[in-house]
């Protein structure tokens, strides 16, 4: 009945108890005031089964904030842990919890914040930069946000029943195989990463069709702003990587349940081979993170400095590089596979072309900048710190594609620091940007900006305190993922880094204690415009909060910066209201993430009657979906201008 | 498409559209299967060789069906794009035995090489064969599934826009698992021969 499911998966140490019990405790306190302020009817109609791409962004966002938290505090213990348990002392972890805390930290912050975030920003801009009304596939939308949420569950489901995978975030066979990994920790890890991918690959279809299909009149491809050439270019990435990823975690589920030899140390499977498959989908997964990031300060940095941006055409042919090596750069993250020397030269030589596109993208931001009228704004500062740590990221990433210098620090530290100076330098700082220069268009005012320029400087600090150290320690030979070491020489530098943690936390105080303020200002701060910025492109041609259909009327671009060109020449459109056709919301989005989640738990678990009735319900819900007809309704010309000189709804 | 004037602006093409990339990832997915295959196409591990396991006039049995559902499917879908519903029930339902026919024979094939020792779990040979394999004709089950379906929505509304739409994404969808037959047809069994 139960499966492997026993009362022995409620056994945890106390910090896990802890862990465990303040989620509880946190998700009752939340159902008890959404049901005592009766918000559930609310929350699911215009939220849950929304298929606005506003609503779905802004949840993607709320997710990925949970679990930003999440990895924060996971990365919090770690340093701790980190800076005592060297010689006598072990620290107050165990070797087996410390292997989870590693092995969820980098899963949530790459499928669930890294993902989450862009996802999120991409859904609530994306569409609006190119004038459309909503995204492609707007169901499908919802689909992928609910697969998203429901797999992310599983990352704080196995702090109760069971424990995580202590694999590392990769995962690597054999060590993941039945054999040396019997629990359900690796069960968890193949079934949150299975179903957040398929979510993701579902969006990158989506995306890809609506920059393809649904920009407005006169919108060409060379007047997409930066932005959606970069989100393009990432949706290419997904769509050509995740298969990839889905197809491996199949066949080591497959390994794992009913005894395939593929990823096997024996009977001739190859685990060298998983690891060249991950990797596939791994590398180009890093540049999916990014490239965005490259796409929002593009957006910033022209309207910060009232200049268009510089070198538009080498911006997006440096894209389109990066797109194409980054599948061609994989082998690199195992040069000591032992592949052989040329192959590794290959593979080295690629990686340090790669540089070369990134390095042109610099460059124009900074000749952006030149003589420009700059604003100091937080979201300038973010790019600035962003400039600073992601070129160091980037430089010792290039000293590390030299094959014969990587042998010497493969998993060593230096390459933890590396990968934290470009995942946060880049991705994390360029979502906070745009997180900062969107927020006044979708939720009607500004953000505070002095506590989150004093926000900045903590995390900037606070972030090469932490990471710089690990750079030389990992010179002097510490590995990563080390529970405990005896080098006592080493213990200074990771209590430097501790310290440096301390203050990024407080640094992630003082963005709540902006988010705090920019609540208490919202009436100073109200956009009454809907262009708080004098920004350039076309989400700053609408109001804030956009209305559901985004635009009245159908924009029509004559030139790249349109909204910036219609300011200045003072034409703005004339045309009369039309009819709009609007997709129905729909709840078959909600109900295949939780029998997704319900299927895949039963498969954990080898609860086999529930994986098939989670199986049969994901089946039921796509096959009502499939004979609905009410799926759209029209809004009349009356309705729509009715809505308009009421102002914002 | 000019005879359907659709309701959807331009649903129609951004749906199919929608399904080739979709059709992209899949063809990624088996890409990545093909390439394990040909990793470990060589690891029998001292257990039946490919030459001795796979029987070709049987295997090309299946392939002529699952080619001559091609035309039928193509006929189908021609007949759509002319409104006769009829004819076109007619033909995809055609197509949709001689799926099944298809995947009645490949599942005869792979039970026998389970109950002559060749199991999935007996050497990564196998294991790399019935993953590919399989993954095609679960695509096919599933393939058929959907056309039960689409084939009940015909039946009830005729052809409509959005009938239309979903029997244009049916007919790439089967041409699609065809031309991976084909791979699969080259690369497994024929290749299998001559190692």
């Amino acid at each position: 009945m139960f499966g492997r499911l026993s009362e022995q998966a409620l056994k945890h140490d106390w910090i896990e108890y802890m862990a465990g019990g303040s989620m509880v405790l946190g998700g009752l306190v939340a159902f008890l005031l959404i049901t005592y302020y009766r918000k559930w009817g609310t929350l699911w109609k215009e939220w849950f089964t929304s298929v606005d791409h506003k609503r779905i962004g802004m949840m993607y966002l709320v997710v990925s904030f949970v679990m930003l938290f999440k990895g924060l505090v996971d990365a919090g213990m770690m340093r701790g842990q980190q800076a005592f348990a060297c010689g006598e002392s072990f620290g107050y972890l165990g070797a087996s919890h410390f292997q989870q805390i590693f092995t969820a930290h980098g899963v949530t912050m790459i499928f669930f914040v890294g993902m989450g975030v862009m996802f999120g920003l991409i859904n609530l801009v994306l569409p609006l930069q190119i004038g459309a009304r909503d995204v492609a596939f707007p169901v499908l939308n919802n689909i992928s946000f609910w697969l998203f949420t429901f797999s992310g569950m599983y990352i704080f489901v196995s702090l109760i029943l069971g424990f995580f995978a202590g694999t590392g975030w990769s995962c690597y066979p054999p060590l993941a195989g039945l054999k040396y990994n019997p629990g359900v920790g690796v069960d968890y890890w193949l079934w949150t990463v299975q179903i957040s991918g398929i979510g993701s690959m579902l969006s990158g279809i989506n995306f890809l069709v609506t920059i393809l299909k649904m920009r407005c009149p006169g919108m060409t491809l060379r007047r997409m702003p930066i932005f959606v050439w970069a989100i393009l270019a990432t949706m290419i990435l997904v769509v050509f990587a995740f298969p990839i990823l889905t197809a491996t975690i199949a066949m080591l589920s497959t390994d794992r349940l009913i005894d395939t030899k593929i990823f096997t140390a024996d009977y001739g499977g190859s685990p060298m081979l998983f690891i060249n498959l991950f990797w596939a989908w791994g590398h180009p997964e890093v540049y999916i993170l990014v490239l965005p990031a490259f796409g929002i300060f593009s957006e910033i940095v022209p309207v910060f400095s009232k200049k268009r941006l510089f070198g538009y055409t080498s911006m997006v042919w440096a894209i389109v590089a990066i797109t194409v090596l980054s599948f061609i750069v994989w082998l690199h993250h195992f040069f000591t596979m032992g592949a052989g020397a040329n192959v590794n030269a290959f593979f080295g030589i690629m990686t340090m072309i790669i540089a070369v596109p990134t390095g042109v993208k610099i460059f124009n931001w900074l000749f952006t900048m030149f003589r420009g009228k700059i604003q100091f704004t937080t979201p300038m500062y973010w790019f600035l710190g962003f400039v600073l740590i992601f070129t160091i990221g980037g430089m010792t990433g290039v000293l590390m594609s030299i094959p014969a210098a990587d042998f010497q620090i493969h998993n060593s530290l230096f390459l933890v620091a590396h990968f934290h100076f470009v995942i946060i330098g880049g991705v994390l700082f360029g979502f906070f940007a745009g997180f900062t220069y969107w927020f006044p268009k979708f939720i009607g005012f500004k953000m505070n900006e002095s506590f989150g320029k004093v926000a900045f400087w903590f995390w900037m600090i606070g972030f090469v305190v932490a990471f710089f150290p690990l750079f030389i320690l990992g010179f002097m030979g510490a590995t990563r993922r080390m529970d405990h070491y005896s080098v006592s020489a080493w213990q200074p530098l990771f209590v430097v880094a501790a310290l440096g943690a301390i203050l990024i936390f407080i640094g992630v105080g003082f963005q709540v204690l902006q988010i705090l303020a920019t609540i208490k200002e919202r009436k100073r701060n109200r956009d009454t415009t809907g262009d708080p910025w004098d920004g350039r492109t076309l989400e700053w041609s609408t109001s804030s909060p956009p209305p559901f259909y985004n635009f009245a009327m159908t924009p029509e671009v004559k030139t790249r910066d349109p909204f910036w060109e219609m300011k200045r020449s003072g034409v703005r459109a004339t045309q009369e209201y039309e009819e709009i056709h609007m997709p129905k919301n729909s709840a078959v989005g909600f109900w295949i993430g939780l029998f997704s989640f319900i299927c895949s738990f039963g498969v954990i678990w080898w609860m086999w009657w529930l994986a098939a009735l989670g199986a049969v319900g994901i089946l039921a819900a796509i096959i009502t979906r499939f004979y609905v007809k009410d799926v759209d309704y029209h809004l009349s010309k009356e309705e729509v201008k009715r809505l308009e000189e009421k102002g914002s709804p | 498409m000019k005879a359907f004037p659709d309701m959807y602006h331009d649903q129609y093409s951004r749906t199919i559209f929608g399904f080739w990339m979709y059709l992209l990832t899949d063809f990624i997915l088996f890409g990545t299967f093909f390439a394990v295959y040909a990793v470990l196409r060589k690891s029998v591990l001292g257990g039946t060789p490919p030459d001795v396991l796979f029987e070709l006039p049987y295997t090309l049995w299946q392939t002529l069906i699952l080619l001559g559902s091609a035309y039928t499917i193509g006929m189908g879908g021609a007949f759509a794009h002319r409104k006769q519903a009829s004819k076109a029930m007619l033909f995809f339902g055609i197509t949709f035995l001689l799926g099944v026919l298809f995947l009645g024979l490949e599942g005869r094939e792979l039970a026998r090489f389970i109950a002559s020792g060749n199991s999935w779990q007996n050497s990564a040979f196998l294991s790399s064969f019935f993953t590919l394999v399989g993954t095609h004709g679960a695509h096919i089950l599933f393939g058929l599934l959907w056309m039960v379906l689409i084939l009940i929505s015909v039946a009830q509304d005729g052809i409509t826009a959005q009938t239309l739409r979903r029997l244009t994404c049916m007919r790439m969808f089967w041409q699609f698992l065809n031309i991976l037959w084909v791979f699969v047809f080259t690369i497994v069994y024929l290749m299998g021969e001559i190692q």
